[in-house]
């Protein structure tokens, strides 16, 4: 058997300066980063008022809660929940659908290859301003224009996920490959047909894709913009909470998680069914 | 010059036009049921979920007169004539925005440490049985399904009132979004360094520490910054169920129509948030180059 020759060390060394020899900045950049995360962590939770005794007690008061939510029921109120989840749906569908029919002529505006850079950037800076705000800011607002009740709650989602889609749309937009319009334009087609056929087939599978994920996301977002007031299953779920009906709590719960997984499986399979099975990861 | 293109025998022809046109027409007739069954489902939402036109058009002009009113002060001035009147409790802002800021990151940090202990389990690759792979990730679904703002209810019960209950609520939210995320990581990554540490005799531990950390560290870091992001936001409206932040502020100042309050407080809002995603964008592309930028 043929045997390894020892390393000659010294020479790696010479060849290898930045391995061997890590200058200190760079050897000591992680061990720093880590430390300041940590200090910064640290100082969170004293300024944030931890104290173990809390933490302790509270955990205890969360597990009496857990206990007490054990088994779920509805009581009598079974309808009137089956009716605040329909409306939660209600909620999500016709939010997303006003936000991806506002935002189409939006996006158009906000996509590089179709505006210019003047008017780009202030459509991008609303759209940006819209989405830093909370849907459940958005519904508080709703709120003193159109009263209580689940037309807030379409309205907010619509108003910020218009920032979204318009965001996403637009971004497929310029994601779109240049040359099929160039095709259509070369077999003497014009702008109209530009858009029609040479963008629209690009750009609406991607498109429908995003808006029934959102639908989905959705109807997570319309169960809690009931909590303020804006309709919905959630408005039943903080009344419960604070009347401390731990049972109804853990029904409704799982009445919420039982509707997420089934939009979810819906809207998978749609979307499977509209841009296939590869493109939806 | 004769054609270039050869023209099919007539017969042929309408054969080949025929099939396109039913083709078409089966194309067609499937998008205008999609469309029809589409429409129901909107006339349905309509009505469950109360829309009333006439209410929308009547108080529109409410909504576009809410920023008329809150970029008024009480004067009736526009706010930026008068930025100190406008902007006369900045100190107390601040320091709810700082605490904003605090809970997202103790919330982040906690949640981003736990999908980490658990991600290994919930990745089909690495797990070592089936049925902790199967029990973590129930858990995580759940974990992330109940949104923040539910958990922040029960703990504001259990914790009292204040920003530890909005930590604790972002950090389980946080939890499942990250391990999920984390764990598709792993799912994603090459299992041949996998195999060369365990042929060297190496316990399960070791493995995921020499072979598959190094390999998804850069990833998870890109995940975490991506949900500090997005937990910034989500703290900002902790406040409004008591879980500390500057949400119990805007609250306030919404429900009891101080206007130039919330104006204030959401532009405190809105630079905060731009300020985060410009910097934790520009963290993300000095760490991983270009390409993580998203």
């Amino acid at each position: 058997m043929s045997q390894v020759p020892a390393p000659d060390l010294a020479r790696l060394r010479a060849r290898y300066p930045q391995i061997f020899d890590r200058p200190a900045s760079a050897r000591l950049a992680t061990p720093a980063m880590v430390l300041l995360a940590l200090g910064v962590f640290v100082f969170g939770l004293v300024d944030l008022d931890f104290s173990p005794t809390r933490f302790i007690l509270g955990l205890r008061e969360l597990g009496w809660i857990t206990s007490m939510m054990l088994p779920p029921d509805p009581g009598s109120s079974f309808p009137v929940y089956l009716r605040a989840l329909g409306e939660t749906l209600s909620i999500a569908l016709l939010g997303t659908t006003l936000a991806a029919v506002m935002a189409l002529p939006i996006s158009l505006l906000a996509a590089r290859n179709i505006v210019p850079e003047v008017l780009r950037f202030p459509v991008r800076r609303l759209l940006d301003s819209i989405r830093g705000i909370d849907t459940l800011i958005w519904a508080l607002v709703w709120i003193n224009v159109v009263g209580l009740g689940p037309f807030a709650g379409v309205l907010a989602i619509a108003v910020s996920d218009f920032g979204a889609f318009g965001k996403l749309f637009s971004e497929a937009i310029e994601a779109a490959d240049h040359r099929e319009v160039e095709g259509i334009r070369a077999s003497g087609g014009n702008a109209l047909h530009e858009i029609r056929f040479g963008l629209m087939p690009q750009v609406l599978p991607v498109i429908a894709g995003q808006v029934l994920y959102f639908i989905e996301s959705n109807t997570r977002s319309a169960t809690i913009i009931g909590i303020v007031g804006a309709g919905g299953i959630g408005l039943q779920l903080a009344e419960q909470i604070r009347v401390l009906e731990w049972q109804k709590v853990s029904f409704l719960i799982l009445m919420i998680l039982v509707a997420v997984a089934a939009i979810d499986w819906i809207s998978g399979r749609l979307r499977f069914a509209i841009i296939g099975r590869r493109a939806v990861a | 010059m004769t054609s270039a293109v050869s023209i099919l025998p007539s017969q042929r022809l309408a054969e080949l036009k025929g099939a396109y046109r039913k083709a078409v027409v089966r194309k067609r007739l499937r998008f205008a049921l999609a469309a029809a069954l589409f429409f129901v489902a909107l006339a349905l939402a309509g009505v469950g979920a109360e829309v009333n036109l006439r209410t929308f058009f009547t108080h529109f002009g409410n909504f576009v007169s809410y920023f008329d009113r809150i970029l008024k002060l009480d004067d009736g001035a526009w706010v930026w004539t008068n930025i100190g009147e406008w902007l006369w409790g900045w100190s107390k802002w601040l320091k709810l925005l700082g605490e904003t800021l605090l809970i997202s990151y103790v919330g982040t940090l906690i949640g981003a440490v736990f999908a980490f202990a658990l991600n290994f389990l919930a990745a089909e690759n690495t797990s070592p049985a089936r049925w902790p792979c199967f029990i973590v990730r129930r858990l995580l679904e759940f974990a992330r399904t109940v949104p923040s703002i539910v958990f922040a209810l029960v703990f504001v019960i259990a914790f009292g009132l204040g920003p530890m209950a909005g930590v604790f609520a972002i950090a389980i939210h946080s939890t499942g979004a990250l391990g999920k995320l984390f764990s598709e990581v792993v799912e994603n990554a090459d299992m041949k360094p996998v195999e060369g540490v365990r042929s060297t005799g190496a316990s399960w531990v070791s493995c995921m520490r020499f072979a598959m950390l190094p390999q998804v560290i850069a990833g998870y870091a890109s995940y975490a910054l991506l949900r500090f992001e997005i937990n910034v936001r989500e703290a900002s409206v902790m406040g409004f169920v008591g879980a500390g932040g500057i949400g119990q502020e805007l609250v306030v100042a919404i429900r009891k129509f101080y206007y130039s309050d919330v104006s204030a407080i959401l532009l405190a809002i809105i630079v905060t948030v731009f300020i985060i995603d410009i910097g934790t964008g520009w963290l993300r592309g000095r760490l991983f180059g270009k390409d993580a930028r998203k």
